[in-house]
């Protein structure tokens, strides 16, 4: 019962590191850059959220301030792409990397001014809510988490394989040269799939202020994340939600049964691990691809 | 001046610091098919790209049906009615055979690209059996065939064909050029067709303009060339190999009167 317990709060925590992970591989497929900002982009979309929610500032009801802040991280991820990104396409990935780690910083800047560096928590309905079934104890947090990162991943996937749009997202992260050749608008699939990176930053910021507080550094969340994406394999939508999960049940089991220390090292262990017996990640595709 | 549909016009274009395309003007006219012939690297590849606007040229006009299209953005070039059927076949590998031929009629919002899929299979039979199938699974010459198929899914005004021949067999070549051909004659496609396998080239165009280093050196009706001995002697391999760099330069004068 005790393994069931911390397995519930490890696939909690863990569909919020797939989601983040999600925003990694969604922008490193659709433009081969890497988006090392994509934790801060998180940590905004939760401050926002805050900001709109919040009593003590504006006080829109709960529904309101989530629809707001994921309205506002797309419109910022567009903006960012189109400002920020979009000049260096074409340049070296390094430049990508550098100026998404250099966003990083000054999302966490911009934020520390704005809110201040003490942790704040974001007023939710479900806060402090749980339920009993059996002699497990399951917080509203953490089924809201499951249960909220379950829809995102269908709602994405149906778009990605129904829509015209996300079909032709795909057909431009997998030839971008044939994409212009059939008259995808490239660049302004790249926006938009910044966008779809951003409202998904969001969605698991509130998420994870919802079960704690936040302050400008949890957007280092970013970086277990970003090891969940390399586990389910840079470039795998349902691989980065199965590294997440999998960064997220290691977590707490290694801190019940190893040690509390431990439980931070061990996601990148198996990171290592991982990139040692399947360097493509578990869920890569490279395979498939034949030139 | 011409009613060709499409009309280059002094085009000059840069392949980085290269100069790849020294002036080239050529014509296509509506149902023709024009081949232009020439060896590696001599801007066969430069120039469709920037027919098709994937490379901006530096000089000169491109007029499709008279309106200016030189230095447009790739998508608008491609709505107006040109499609460019890349070399190397360059399909979405991940995407099924049936969704690659879906994204060739991207551009269009009409609804009878279902309709299209139907006529367009009917020249290519054996992508009809694989229409589930990942396109990176398919066989160089079945790539080849969903790549031209994809692009006769944007219903193009002309389309640009990049060295359809490139990499594959012999008995694969024929085929191919049998189906560029039955699309010329049933479909009227108009097509620009850059090859280097010069006989299967001049074979179903009817019009030829031969390259070198960027420039025009040769033009005319594709069986006049054929006889040409010039284009026998380097492109239908009319002498032995030895005797080419030779020539080359002794003949090349007369290439220009």
């Amino acid at each position: 019962m005790e393994n069931l317990q911390l397995a519930v709060s490890g696939l909690a925590n863990g569909c919020i590191y797939g989601l983040i992970a999600l925003g990694f591989v969604l922008i490193y497929k659709a433009t081969e850059q890497v988006n090392f900002a994509q934790g801060d982009l998180m940590m905004l979309g939760a401050f926002i959220a805050l900001a709109l929610g919040n009593d003590s500032h504006i006080g829109a009801p709960f529904w309101v301030a989530c629809a707001g802040a994921v309205l506002a991280m797309a419109a910022l991820g567009w903006s960012l792409e189109r400002v920020v990104l979009r000049p260096i396409l074409g340049q070296p990935q390094i430049a990508a990397m550098i100026l998404t780690i250099a966003l990083g910083f000054v999302l966490r800047f911009v934020a520390g001014a704005i809110w201040g560096h003490d942790p704040l928590a974001l007023e939710t309905p479900i806060a402090g809510a749980n339920f009993s079934l059996g002699g497990l104890i399951l917080g509203a947090d953490e089924i809201a988490a499951i249960v909220v990162t379950l829809l995102l991943t269908g709602l994405l996937f149906a778009f990605f394989s129904r829509t015209r749009l996300g079909v032709a997202m795909q057909a431009s992260s997998q030839n971008q040269l044939a994409a212009y050749y059939m008259g995808i608008p490239v660049k302004r699939v790249h926006g938009l799939t910044w966008a779809l990176a951003g409202a998904t930053a969001a969605v698991a910021g509130i998420l994870f202020a919802s079960k704690g507080s936040i302050d400008p550094g949890t957007g280092f969340l970013g970086i277990k994340a970003f090891a969940a994406a390399v586990i389910g394999g840079f470039g795998s939508l349902p691989g980065a939600l199965a590294g997440g999960l999998i960064v997220g049940l290691i977590e707490p089991f290694a801190s019940r049964y190893i040690s509390a220390g431990y439980a931070q090292i061990a996601p990148y262990a198996v990171m290592i691990l991982v990139l040692v017996v399947r360097p493509h990640g578990i869920f890569a595709q490279v395979s498939a691809k034949k030139v | 001046m011409s009613d060709a549909l499409l009309e280059v016009r002094n085009l000059e274009s840069f392949y980085g610091p290269v100069m790849a395309i020294r002036g080239v003007s050529l014509d296509v006219r509506e149902g023709s098919a024009v081949a232009v012939l020439g060896a590696n690297g001599a801007g066969k590849t430069t120039l469709l790209r920037t027919i098709s606007g994937i490379m901006d040229p530096e000089k000169g006009e491109i007029r499709l049906a008279g309106e200016p299209i030189a230095g447009g953005d790739p998508d608008r070039i491609v709505r107006k009615g040109v499609v460019h059927v890349p070399e190397g076949r360059e399909v979405f590998p991940l995407l099924s055979v049936a969704e690659n031929l879906g994204m060739g009629a991207y551009t269009r919002r009409d609804d009878g690209v279902d309709g299209d899929i139907e006529t367009v299979l009917r020249y290519f039979p054996v992508l009809k059996q694989r229409l589930g199938q990942p396109a990176g699974t398919l066989s160089g010459g079945e790539q080849q065939m969903l790549a031209i198929a994809r692009g006769l899914m944007a219903r193009p005004r002309i389309m640009l064909l990049d060295e359809p021949s490139l990499g594959l067999s012999p008995i694969m070549v024929r085929d191919i050029f049998a189906i560029i051909r039955r699309l010329k004659e049933e479909r009227g496609v108009t097509m620009l067709l850059v090859e280097q396998n010069a006989r299967m080239a001049l074979g179903v165009a009817d019009f030829g303009y031969v390259m070198e280093t960027g420039q025009i050196v040769m033009e005319g009706p594709a069986d006049r060339l054929e006889r040409s001995p010039d284009v026998q002697e380097f492109y239908l391999g009319g002498r032995e190999a030895g005797a080419l760099a030779e020539r080359r330069w002794k003949r090349r004068k007369t290439w220009r009167s």
